[in-house]
């Protein structure tokens, strides 16, 4: 594996981590000390370079293990990742927007040339080279959706857009907050939503899916989400649960700076072309909280929202159970200061 | 969170007159680059300098979707309209600059459907060229029948026959011909969609007669946009930003407010979309709704207006923008 990229695993013996440098660069979810849940959508247009934002999809030094990961949950379950019949076309626009995304802002890892519809396709990270018809799904060793999404990190959902609605009918999802493909596939933007605490009742989903029908190509969006993993595991899934749950129950005050992790989901929404569908990708980032307090203003900041988050949302997230030892941990940070507004460092 | 696709500057490549109504318009991009892909019954908004008047019209697609070298549009000349489209017919010339909006589809093909049934009247022909490209490219089925006024108006028919053969039907009002649309949707194969974009009166009756006929309302798809009406001129005040502005007989209110250097929501300008809701903050008088986008319910209780086709008579209309 090159320099580039950690060589490190997300089960078993659990050798991930973060560097200095990609600390430095965690998309810390909280603008101020408190949370709640509300129509966070902001345009997805390019950040400051190094962070997260600089490119339309982040490749980050995690690329390489996380992809191995991936094909490991797909080999032991292939159900991770369903297309139905009539998404393939939104599955080429995902193709495209990834492939003319990674070739542009890392040209040095990936590139794409094409002589009309006759696409030559080279990932240098993991050390594929393709030559493929575009539109032609015989022409690639999986549909063209599982093709790309094996090759880029973070989850995948693809809705396609009719009655005033959005169905969540295709997707690759092996890194999630314990939610599940399978068991969502056919849904209408409401009912996949369902299981949500507080925030059907606030207006925020019917907000949100009003604004999502009007989405334009070429104006993405993105929102971030969190939650609560002990352990580094990307597959946090229902169908795992027997495997990863029991964990939860574990923690001690002497593991838990190692142990537990704040986990980030930067999300973004995209207007596909052709098929007018959106694309929903899921990126995941994963922090120990001994790499989190490393950060004076994030550690402060933490403990507060951790200490005031309703009960509904902490039980919905899963940590109700562990909330005090967290608290316990993180209270030494907090001096009581005052925390500046936005995600920065300080 | 605004709508905030970037515009295409272009130019006019291309002006055909395809009648003695309507010209066809091709735009290519002004630094040679590549149009993104769109899909059928996708529209863009036109951008018109009209001697100091701005004017922005939506216009259907009808180019090949995949053709990304340039976009195609129709206009269909309206001697009684605002002047958008005399503007287009009379002044916009080959190699002249314009801007256009992002595409934006409100009339999507439904991707689940079997059989995509295509009924157009008249200029309502246009968001079909492009989905029967769409649709052939990807092996699918369809079938169009097309009504216009003679034959000397029957915009593109002679290459839709050539192209599309036999799933091509055309029919004249002038010698009496009508779709017979109870048989045509007795015979056609479960899964089937139908498409209607044509005349007010043509589209009600396509949702009529399938209705009656027991098909569900998912299964039948329109697409109307409304030209703003003219009217009479009234004076709007901007709370938001602090302004009082005069809408002209032959201005929308958006473009009222456009003029007085307002950003304001849109996508369809033409009632449908829903982009444009304002909040009406006073209303003394009478709003005059003409867009398809609000309930009756929220018509009678005038705290909303959709600027883009919507008018207002009385003596003070005060709006959050
Ligand atoms: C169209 C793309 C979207 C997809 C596919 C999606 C999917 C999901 C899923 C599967 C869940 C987990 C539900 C469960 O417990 O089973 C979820 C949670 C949630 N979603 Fe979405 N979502 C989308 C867009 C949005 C948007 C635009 C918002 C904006 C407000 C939103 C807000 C939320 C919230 C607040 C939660 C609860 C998260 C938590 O507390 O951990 N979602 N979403
Ligand atoms: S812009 Fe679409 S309804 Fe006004």
């Amino acid at each position: 594996m090159s320099l580039d990229f950690n060589d490190e695993t997300f089960r078993g013996d659990f050798t991930f981590k973060n560097s200095a440098k990609a600390i430095k660069r965690f998309p810390f979810p909280f603008p101020e000390d408190s949370y709640m849940y509300s129509v966070n959508m902001e345009p997805h247009v390019p950040g400051p370079v190094g962070s997260v934002f600089e490119h339309m999809f982040d490749v980050d030094e995690h690329y390489v293990s996380e992809m191995r990961d991936r094909a490991q949950v797909l080999a032991d379950d292939p159900l991770r990742c369903q297309s139905l019949p009539h998404m393939e076309l939104a599955g080429w626009d995902l193709l495209e927007l990834i492939m003319e995304s990674k070739a542009r802002d890392y040209p040095h890892w990936f590139s794409l040339t094409k002589d009309g519809n006759q696409w030559h396709w080279v990932n240098r990270p993991l050390q594929i080279e393709q030559k493929f018809t575009f539109l032609d799904a015989s022409t690639l060793p999986y549909g063209p959706m599982e093709y790309i999404t094996r090759q880029t990190q973070g989850d995948f959902t693809l809705q396609d857009q009719r009655d005033d609605d959005l169905w969540i009918e295709a997707g690759m999802v092996t890194t999630q907050a314990d939610w599940s493909l399978d068991f969502d596939i056919g849904m209408s933007f409401k009912q996949w939503h369902a299981p949500v605490p507080l925030a059907h009742q606030m207006g925020i989903f019917d907000r949100a899916l009003k604004f999502l029908l009007k989405l334009q190509h070429g104006a993405p969006v993105r929102r971030f989400n969190w939650t609560m993993t002990v352990d580094p595991l990307l597959d946090t899934s229902p169908e795992n649960y027997p495997k990863w749950g029991p964990g939860k129950t574990t923690m001690t005050p002497q593991t838990i700076g190692h142990r537990q992790h704040l986990r980030v989901e930067l999300q973004t929404l995209h207007r596909l072309p052709r098929s007018n569908a959106i694309a929903f990708p899921i990126r995941c980032y994963l922090i120990r909280f001994e790499e989190l307090v490393t950060v004076p203003k994030w550690a402060r900041r933490l403990h507060r929202v951790v200490r005031d988050i309703p009960d509904e949302l902490a039980t919905y997230k899963g940590f109700l159970r562990n909330k005090p030892l967290m608290l316990e941990y993180l209270a030494p940070f907090d001096d009581g200061q005052p925390t500046s507004p936005g995600f920065a460092p300080e | 969170m605004s709508v905030g696709a970037p515009k295409i500057p272009v130019v006019v490549a291309e002006v055909v007159e395809v009648n003695d109504l309507i010209k066809r318009f091709r735009f290519v991009r002004r630094d040679g680059g590549a149009m993104p892909v769109f899909s059928g019954g996708a529209h863009v908004v036109v951008e018109m300098d009209d001697h100091g008047v701005r004017r922005m019209n939506p216009y259907s697609l009808m180019s090949h979707p995949a053709d990304t070298m340039g976009y195609e549009i129709s206009v269909r000349r309206d001697e009684a309209g605002r002047g958008g489209s005399l503007y287009m017919h009379r002044h916009v010339k080959p190699g002249m600059e314009m801007v256009l909006s992002q595409p934006v589809n409100l009339f999507p093909l439904d991707a689940r459907a079997k059989k995509h049934l295509m009924i157009a009247g008249g200029i309502g022909i246009t968001p079909f060229v492009a989905q029967m490209a769409q649709v052939e490219a990807m092996g699918g089925r369809f079938e169009l029948h097309y009504s216009v006024r003679s034959p000397v108006l029957g915009a593109y028919v002679e290459h839709l026959k050539a192209h599309y053969g036999p799933r091509v039907h055309v029919y004249h009002d002038e010698h009496g011909e009508k779709i017979d649309l109870q048989t045509l949707l007795k015979s056609q194969p479960l899964g089937t969609h139908i498409y209607a974009c044509g005349p007010k009166g043509m589209i009600a009756w396509v949702h009529a007669t399938a209705k009656a006929m027991g098909w569900p309302d998912r299964a039948v798809h329109s697409e109307e946009f409304l030209a703003p009406p003219v009217g009479q001129a009234f004076e709007v005040q901007l709370a938001a930003s602090g302004k009082s502005i005069t809408v002209q007989p032959n201005q929308s209110l958006l473009e009222a407010i456009e003029a007085a250097g307002v950003e304001a929501p849109y996508l369809c300008r033409g009632g449908a979309c829903g982009q444009c809701e304002t909040n009406v903050l006073r209303c003394d008088g009478h709003i005059e709704h003409n867009d398809h986008w609000l309930t009756d319910e929220q018509k009678a209780t005038n705290t909303k207006i959709m600027p883009c086709v919507s008018r207002f008579r009385g003596t003070a209309l005060i709006l959050d923008r």
